[in-house]
């Protein structure tokens, strides 16, 4: 532990943030109607100026508000009791105490106050699990922007906290009833709306998803949680964590934790996706009972960009499955499907009985509600920290002794799916339910 | 002069069917989603649209995330899925077609990407590597059952070179999109790589029928009047009066997806026999065409013959 924290950075870094041709490797890209096109020149030319050269003081504003407005920065807390279970280190990094309660506001924030340098006078989003629209329609009202948001009508009904939450700060929530109702047909229909109001509108997408400039763009304004877990890391162990873990839909919040790490080689990083019910796939009915896309996906072209993709052998995108709403998506973003591909990010999976342990756990041993997409970070930390106790092989432990873990939201927004999930699978790790007979 | 370098590129790529199409008068491009809301049915309802005066068909091969389309479309991109279309169908329905107008197929690019590639694909965590065919084999399969271009809506000119190499060694047109907001070196750009027809986007949006014709159009064809390229015009077209109109405003073709799949999508819902849907869309493929018609200049050149190798050009009113 002797090493310096900046020893071993890979030599590609430089290369590796450069994308000026918006690629990752051989995925990315700008797949998109042509109407969108000129608004994607302008939206690289804004980003260029803005958030890489700070013209105007636009990133000098952006920090600026996530302190004051959204709280940063955000704590990397010793987990004390699943540390000494597991009888390792285990940081948490706080991003469920952002405002809002996920990490979503970092780049809602930075794409409506980009929005407002540009001089757009609408906001659209897409949400699956609400917490993106959520997020956008706060900065929206902090920015004072019109704001729409489009939402898959599953979601709509699995998740009507943040339905409410949003049309308090304001915003027009827009169910969508195309195909199974989640986050992808949510963003089909945005990226509609955008093509139709593209001259005076800003299509602010809530991963690093999409096409060029997005996955960039957005990895940069969430990258911001790598930047104070590096230093934060540093600071409190005295050295790099061996391993970073984050949990992967879209992958903002994994990009966003991994990004400053990348370079540190001797930090493994880990993206922890939703294996769903089950990793086998319904080719007839069109379905992957799963999200882990960077696990079992196939390379395609979906929302802009060519990347990883749940889909059947035809090309048809396949409908995705997850407990958790935010991680039910059936592509990933372009870089981490490239990371993957490198092999500089490993991808991992748990099912939905996994993550809803973790949920539990998390809970009552530290006192923190998680969302149900970071609590799959944490069933994957239980199941390599105390080796699968159901008779299959263990899993590779790529954790080592000191392991940071991304807490990327807060579980608010899930008690109704955990009261109704817990009892279905019939968990006994959880604390008797019986009190919400009926709901809450 | 980009005008000649277009002339020029086009050179390699000229007398192809669809170009041809365009040179007697204006043409009438109709689009309808094969297969919706049934194979058999759609087979008559594309040859109906033949018989009431098509020069070129664009032949929708549904995909599940048809991000350019309005509901209408939509729509009928859902039932054809749902009565299984799929890309081999796809093909088969185009060889059973029975039809004088050259076929373009309008799809999305992950269909044309994968198509061909299973037996190489793994997942990407997987350690190996996956040949690279791209859309080739889409292509060479195209070729084959006689379809002879292609309309890709998500696919803008930076992301095509593939595609374009595979159509010019299978000797097919790709049709690019032009919208009202490109301009400049993106339309150099695209105006470089497109052969047949250039689609012109009447407006901002999505498909669908409008009752009213936008005035994009206009500045759209000034924009590309100095291209000697066909122009289409497409996004909202409904009646013949709008047809007369777009094609009275300099346009050389006009593209109705639309107001055609509402007719398969009434005639579906209301149980129609098939024999009448048909013969409602061949009703409104003739209104259509005689618009498009009545708007033209009222002589055309002669020497603006089919067998004439440069791409004809009338003259802007």
């Amino acid at each position: 532990m002797s090493d310096s924290p900046q020893q071993r950075r890979l030599e590609s870094d430089a290369e590796r943030t450069a994308y000026e041709d918006g690629t990752f490797g051989r995925f990315g890209g700008q797949y998109v109607p042509e109407a969108l096109m000129p608004a994607l020149e302008e939206l690289e030319d804004a980003y260029h100026r803005y958030v890489l050269e700070n013209d105007d003081g636009f990133m000098d504003e952006f920090r600026r508000r996530l302190r004051d407005f959204g709280g940063r920065p955000t704590p990397l807390q010793r987990a004390d009791r699943l540390s000494e279970r597991y009888d390792r280190e285990v940081y948490l990094k706080r991003e469920d105490l952002l405002h809002g309660g996920a990490h979503k506001l970092n780049n809602a924030l930075g794409q409506v106050l980009l929005a407002k340098y540009m001089g757009k006078e609408r906001i659209i989003a897409e949400t699956g699990a609400g917490q993106h629209g959520t997020a956008t329609a706060m900065a929206a009202a902090h920015l004072d922007m019109p704001c729409e948001i489009y939402m898959g009508r599953t979601d709509v009904n699995r998740q009507r906290p943040n339905v409410f939450r949003m049309r308090i700060n304001g915003a027009d929530v827009n169910p969508v009833d195309a195909g199974r109702g989640t986050l992808k047909e949510a963003i089909s229909e945005t990226m509609r709306d955008w093509s139709r109001t593209v001259e005076h509108t800003h299509y602010v997408i809530g991963s690093i998803v999409g096409p060029h400039p997005f996955p960039a763009m957005v990895r940069d304004f969430q990258a911001v949680i790598a930047e104070e877990a590096r230093e934060q890391a540093i600071g409190q162990i005295g050295s790099l964590p061996d391993s970073v873990v984050a949990c992967a839909g879209g992958g903002s919040n994994t990009m966003g934790t991994f990004h400053h790490f990348v370079p540190d080689a001797d930090v493994s990083l880990v993206a922890v996706e939703a294996g769903g019910s089950s990793l086998e796939v319904d080719e007839e009915a069109g379905v992957a009972p799963n999200s882990a896309t960077l696990s079992t996906g196939e390379e395609g072209v979906l929302h802009g960009a060519r990347t990883a993709l749940l889909q059947d052998s035809n090309g048809q995108i396949m409908e995705s499955h997850s407990v958790s709403a935010g991680l039910d998506y059936a592509g990933v973003g372009p870089e981490l499907a490239h990371l993957v591909d490198e092999g500089r990010v490993n991808p991992v999976n748990v099912d939905d009985r996994i993550a809803l342990e973790g949920f539990h756990r998390l809970s009552t041993e530290e006192g923190i509600i998680p969302a149900l997409e970071t609590a799959h970070a944490f069933g994957y930390l239980h199941e390599v920290c105390t080796g699968s106790d159901d008779g299959e092989a263990s899993r590779e432990d790529p954790l080592g002794e000191s392991i940071v873990v991304n807490v990327s939201g807060r579980g608010d927004k899930d008690l109704e799916t955990v009261i109704e999930k817990t009892e279905e699978l019939g968990l006994e790790a959880a604390p008797d339910m019986s009190v919400f007979e009926g709901g809450l | 002069m980009t005008t000649d370098e277009v002339a020029a590129s086009d050179d390699s790529r000229a007398d192809t069917d669809i170009e041809a199409a365009f040179a007697d008068g204006p043409a009438f491009v109709p689009y309808l989603a094969a297969g919706d809301p049934s194979y058999e049915a759609s087979l008559e309802y594309v040859e109906a649209l033949d018989r009431g005066g098509a020069d070129v068909i664009e032949l929708g091969l549904p995909f599940s995330e048809p991000i350019a389309e309005g509901p209408t479309i939509q729509e009928a991109v859902v039932r054809s899925l749902e009565a299984g279309m799929t890309p081999e169908r796809f093909f088969e329905f185009v060889e059973d077609l029975d039809v004088e107008a050259p076929l373009v197929c309008m799809t999305y690019y992950n269909l044309i990407y994968q198509y061909g590639g299973s037996e190489t694909r793994a997942p990407i965590a997987a350690d190996e590597t996956t040949s690279e065919e791209g859309p080739r084999p889409f292509v060479e399969r195209a070729a084959e059952v006689g379809l002879e271009g292609f309309v890709v809506p998500d696919l803008p000119a930076e992301e095509a070179d593939p595609l374009r190499g595979a159509c010019d060694e299978f000797g097919l047109d790709l049709i690019f999109i032009v919208a009202p907001t490109t301009r400049g070196e993106r339309l150099e750009r695209m105006l470089e790589r497109v052969s047949g027809y250039v689609y012109v986007q009447a407006r901002l949006g999505t498909t669908g029928a409008r009752d009213d014709v936008s005035d994009q159009t206009d500045t759209s064809l000034e924009r590309l009047a100095d291209h000697d390229v066909p122009k289409a015009v497409g996004f909202g077209i409904k009646t013949g009066e709008h047809a007369e109109t777009i094609v009275s405003a300099g346009a050389d073709g006009i593209i109705v997806g639309s107001a055609l799949v509402d007719i398969v999508a009434e005639g579906h819902e209301r149980g129609a026999s098939t024999a009448e849907t048909a013969a409602r869309l061949e009703e409104k493929a003739i209104e259509l065409s005689t618009g498009a018609a009545r708007g033209a200049p009222a002589e055309t050149d002669p020497e603006e013959g089919e067998s004439n190798g440069n791409v004809p050009e009338p003259e802007q009113p």
